[in-house]
């Protein structure tokens, strides 16, 4: 029983963590929701093609080489350089900003007032023309991700805690990594949006466009701010899910883990998005745990019970909307006749 | 000019109210059926029946469906690829449990039974509205879909979980498994078809369509006015479960013939769906067939040509592809919101005035 | 807009079929989506081969081998599309999606065409009873599960009494079908299976390894595909499993599955029913003939990897295939009941191996009427991190037929009678 106790932690802990990254994609969600409206869903799709232009950069690889290859026959592949990390990341934060001035002029722009079903059915086709893009610009071969962060078992925290209770904990170390630098981001994203005047700028359009306007802030400057900072935060979910998986077609589907916790947690809420996360990351681990040991939960249909994680998710979402329809965290829904 | 309506009057409330009021659109509509029924089947071949037609066919009774519950009664939806595959599941537990009954009885059955499993996880929508709603229907895509792959009895216990229609004939002819014809295939297709668009053509200019419109517009204010919102959503999510139901039996018994369901009625299926509504036009049945002939076609299109004709690397193709699908449907966003229905629309205004515009 | 459309429509439709009067086998790859990375592969491999053929030889008994590619993005509905397009001239189809060769089996048999699907697809198309049109050789996944339990036997001193494995499988038709085999193994052998089933794509598999590292089992099993299979590689790695007893299917043994771990995977091991690496003289004429002129699909960036390795394994038997049709048939111009009869007929010795320049590179084949799919033998290869490249460690094995043939006789004799077939009599 004991024995249960102890990996019943484990699971625990563990599920705090990749609630953490999960965490990670959701937060851009709510940024650009709260400041403009638009559910973006292509949220995903940007982490896998800042992933990918990452590497890219740091491999030196000929943007289109394969587009050029087939329509002129050349042979080109790498540049034959290097870069380094850090810089690489720089230069690809610089590359998410310039997409999302693009978004801004080619697609937003466009559609400003439309009704939110429309904007979301935008950022999908963004979603798909991004994948598209993202492949024929650096190939869709796996691609793996080294910016220097450790991985694998903490040893330290399993000795410690072999010594305090008997049972020795497991802890990813890519994991701690990633829960500093996602508690990093959000300070910084909160000192941004609380002390600086682009941040307050922000709040005001998100709380009233009109009113945001008619004080003379540019919308189209914030919505691009905020698309650069989504852009950011995409970045750093795809290094932190490149490095553990290789940068490829299916980091796209982190959008969809992302999404439960968004509604859990509120599509506006910042602290909603970190709670969500860890809420959702704790609960499918959980549930997976009891459903799947053959001494608890496991033996009780005849068949095993297993992978439940990506509906589990979604059922404990919904299940807890019905309750609290706008989410845990979210702005009460007001309507009017 | 090509466009008349001189000398077409209406002395009726009835002729006024028809789906067809005007003389030429009745015509075009009647050519148009007759063409699909009497032409098509015998010039048809296993190349366009599975490239083309059947898909687009298929689809569109999704896009119906779908098209009730989104566009008429303003209930967005991701689950259809979860309520095609209770379809699936169903016409083949049917099929293979009741072998003596004809498939045509199984496959309405089918679509009566993801009515009430629409119906079962349409009930949170009484509570989550807009985008809350739509993450809220995925679980019941992820769910209902692992439950497919998951629970032995669902599949015949069968050692990979792959279900495979058996043969079956209507009137004599084989409409699944291999040894049916491409006409045969087309034909109960375009029956259930004509079948869909005429119900649901029906059913959304009457009383129930009138109720969902409203609580599309405006819930509240529906329900002040007197429209029982828990009958309206549920009615909603019911009838277009049935559609999107019979889809489902269709793609697997009469399409595929063979399902594997994580694959046949994964997420993507429920996005195609959503675009094909978004793209032909919200509340418009006329719209579900142009999203589907659209989204059908194009990529087929697109194949041929960039494959085909300019002779690229398959891959590069289907990243342009993915491209041209992507900017194609942000730049129809952009034009034209309420999709190509409205176009068509627009176009009929353009010719009856030709050639002496305003 | 509509007719114009349609014309468009009709015009890219005609494009389509390739009216060429040379032997047609298409490649219906996948070179993109969620398995991209694996299908490229394994496409190139598929297309040089038979590039190969037509540059030194001329093709086969003078026939030049057309391989227009289709791209299917491992999803059914366009694998179906791609199979139509191409059924005119097309021979023999290999689609490298057990989904896919699924919706054709009952397809081909009407269309008289031979499907091709070494290592994948349906077990029991072994059977060649029922399934007159598909062929599977060399191994089959149940194959797999009997040889990658015989390997543990060995390793284990000939005993798995009281042992603990676990099956980390790939929840999908291809993931679940060794369950039945394992689960009569384990039986047989006194040892516990454990399923832990992770679902597409499965790049999240912590809870997999949780479970894993608490129930501590001595061996594990992978039948995963994608990025699965890095990802359960990968945590393997982090919670310290010994890489040695962690052994993967064929399709969880490419080098793009244990490239990105990097030291760590040093030791993995998984099956193999073929050879990987340049070291066969078959390269000296690859190289010549198709990478040096330019004639490599995608320049050749593949060459050698397993997954290259496995596609051209795939074509070499289809081009032995195709031989030994036409000196059957007495004809160049095979059509695809001609191919069937020469797949029934085919051999492929060890001398037969060494003469095509690739000695020791497969098992040997030998398929009659009632036998598709050859002797199911297979080895184990390992992984060494430090050298980059995968060594074989044990020689072609036999799976257990014991368990199998039952097996198979039940799962075949399921679909005869599902499907209305009468098991056509092979004597």
């Amino acid at each position: 029983m004991m024995d249960q106790l102890f990996y019943a932690a484990e699971v625990i802990v563990n599920g705090l963590m990749t609630g953490v990254m999960y965490a990670l994609v959701a937060l851009g969600f709510v940024l650009i929701f709260k400041a403009s409206g638009v559910f973006n869903y292509a949220q995903g799709v940007l982490a896998l093609f800042a992933g990918l232009t990452l590497v890219g950069i740091m491999q030196g690889q000929v943007p289109f080489a394969h587009l050029l290859n087939a329509v002129f026959g050349t042979q080109l592949d790498r540049f034959g350089w290097t870069v380094p990390a850090l810089l690489a990341i720089v230069l690809t934060a610089g590359v998410m900003v310039l997409l999302a001035i693009l978004i801004e002029k080619l697609v937003l722009q466009h559609l400003v007032g439309q009704e939110p079903i429309i904007l979301f059915m935008a950022t999908i086709g963004l979603a798909y023309f991004l994948e598209g893009l993202g492949d024929v610009m650096w190939g869709a071969d796996v691609k793996n991700l080294d910016v220097g962060l450790p991985q694998g078992i903490s040893d330290s925290i399993e000795r410690v805690t072999d010594s305090w209770f008997g049972y020795g904990f497991f802890i990813d170390r890519l994991d701690i990594w990633a829960a500093l630098i996602a508690t990093a981001l959000v300070a910084a994203l909160v000192a941004f949006s609380q002390y600086t005047k682009q941040g307050r700028a922000m709040r005001a359009v998100a709380d009233d466009h009109q009113a945001a306007l008619s004080v003379g802030i540019s919308l189209r400057f914030i919505w691009i701010m905020v698309w650069s900072i989504a852009g950011f935060v995409a970045l750093v979910a795809g290094i932190m899910w490149g490095t553990k998986s290789g940068v490829q077609f299916s980091l796209s589907l982190i959008a969809l883990k992302a999404l439960p916790v968004l509604m859990l947690g509120g599509f506006t809420s910042i602290p909603g998005a970190i709670v969500g996360g860890l809420i959702i990351g704790v609960g499918e681990k959980l549930f997976e745990f009891v459903m799947s040991s053959p001494d608890l939960a496991g033996s009780w249909f005849g068949f095993t019970i297993g992978a439940t994680e990506n509906w589990f998710a979604y059922v404990l979402a919904l299940v807890f909307l019905v309750f609290r329809p706008q989410g845990l965290f979210g702005e009460r829904i007001i309507e009017r006749v | 000019m090509f466009y008349r309506e001189a000398g077409d009057f209406k002395t009726t409330y009835r002729d006024d109210s028809q789906t067809f009021p005007i003389r030429l659109d009745r015509i075009g509509y009647y050519v148009i059926l007759a063409v699909a029924v009497l032409v098509v089947p015998f010039v048809i071949n296993d190349y366009w029946a599975s490239a083309v037609l059947l898909p687009f066919l298929i689809y569109a009774i999704a896009a119906i469906g779908l098209n009730i519950l989104t566009g008429y009664a303003g209930q967005v939806s991701l689950g259809t690829g979860g309520f095609m595959a209770v379809g699936a599941y169903a016409v083949y537990k049917l099929m293979t449990s009741f072998p003596e009954v004809s498939v045509v009885i199984h496959i309405l059955l089918a679509g009566g039974i993801t009515a009430l499993v629409g119906i079962a996880f349409g009930l949170p929508s009484l509570r989550i509205k807009g985008f809350y709603l739509a993450v809220a229907t995925l679980a019941a895509q992820f769910f209902l879909v692992w439950l497919f792959n998951k629970v032995p009895w669902f599949y015949n216990y069968s050692a990979s979980g792959q279900i495979n229609a058996p043969t079956r004939t209507v009137l004599g002819w084989a409409v699944t498994g291999p040894a049916a014809s491409p006409a045969a295939k087309y034909l109960i297709c375009l029956a259930f078809v004509i079948f869909s668009a005429w119900v649901a053509r029906n059913l959304t200019r009457g009383m129930v369509g009138r109720k969902w419109m409203a609580i599309r517009d405006m819930d509240i204010a529906a329900e002040i006015i007197g429209v029982n919102p828990l009958n309206a959503k549920m009615t909603a999510f019911g009838i277009s479960s049935f559609f999107v139901g019979i889809a489902g039996a269709l793609l697997f018994a009469v399409y595929l013939g063979a399902a594997e369901v994580t694959e046949a009625f994964g997420i993507n299926k429920s996005f195609l769906v959503l675009f094909m509504v978004i793209i032909g036009g919200l509340g418009s049945i006329f719209g579900s067939f142009a999203g589907a002939a659209f989204l059908v076609l194009l990529p087929v299109l697109l194949k041929n040509v960039l494959v085909g004709a300019l002779g690229w690397p398959t891959d590069l193709a289907a990243y342009i592809e993915l491209m041209i699908v992507g900017a194609l449907i942000i730049f129809f966003l952009i034009v034209e919101p309420h999709g190509l229905a409205r176009l068509w629309l627009l176009a009929k205004e353009k010719l009856r005035l030709w050639p002496f515009p305003h | 807009m509509k007719t114009k459309l349609a014309a468009l429509a009709a015009a890219g439709m005609m494009v389509a079929a390739p009216a060429l009067a040379d032997l047609v086998v298409p490649n219906l790859s996948y070179r993109t989506g969620a398995y991209g990375a694996n299908g490229t592969q394994y496409a190139d491999g598929f297309n040089d081969y038979f590039t190969l053929l037509n540059e030194r030889d001329g093709g086969i008994g003078g026939e030049r081998i057309q391989v227009p590619e289709c791209e299917t993005a491992y999803n059914t509905e366009k694998g179906v599309e791609c199979y139509e397009a191409t059924k005119a001239e097309g021979l023999v189809y290999n689609p490298l999606s057990t989904g896919i060769t699924y919706q054709l089996i009952p397809k081909v048999g009407v269309d008289k065409k031979v499907l091709y699907t070494p290592g994948y697809g349906r077990t029991s198309a072994k059977n060649g009873k029922v399934f007159e049109w598909v062929f599977n050789a060399p191994a089959n996944y149940w194959d797999g599960a009997s040889v990658a339990v015989k390997h543990l036997l060995d390793v284990n001193g000939g005993s798995l009494e009281g042992k603990k494995i676990a099956l980390v499988y790939h929840n999908s038709a291809y993931g679940k079908e060794p369950i039945r085999t394992l689960q009569d193994l384990a039986e047989k052998h006194g040892f516990t299976l454990i399923e832990l089933p992770v679902d597409a794509p499965g790049q999240e598999q912590k809870s997999q390894w949780l479970q894993i590292r608490r129930d501590k089992p001595d061996h594990v099993i992978m039948y995963g595909w994608g990025v699965m299979n890095q990802a359960a590689i990968q945590e393997a790695a982090n919670i310290n499993f010994p890489m040695e007893n962690f052994i993967g299917i064929w399709w969880s043994g490419s080098d793009i599955d244990v490239l990105p771990i990097g030291a760590k995977a040093d030791g993995y091991k998984s099956l193999a029913f073929h050879g990987v690496g340049t070291d066969y003289p078959l390269y000296e004429d690859m190289q010549k003939y198709v990478i040096e002129p330019g004639k490599a699909s995608q320049g050749g960036q593949h060459v050698g990897s397993v997954l290259y390795s496995r596609g051209m394994y795939a074509s070499l038997v289809i081009a032995e295939a195709i031989a030994k049709a036409q000196e059957l048939a007495g004809t160049s111009k095979i059509n695809g009941e001609q191919l069937r009869e020469g797949f029934e007929a085919l051999e492929i010795t060890p001398e037969r191996l060494a003469e095509l320049g690739l000695p020791d590179f497969g098992p040997e084949i030998e398929m009659t009427c009632a036998n598709h799919g050859g002797s199911g033998m297979a080895r184990v290869q390992q992984w060494d991190a430090n050298a980059k490249k995968w060594n074989l460690i044990t020689e072609f094995t036999e799976p257990d037929q014991d368990i199998l043939n039952p097996l198979i006789a039940e799962d075949s004799e399921a679909y005869a009678k599902e499907a209305g077939i009468t098991p056509r009599d092979c004597n």
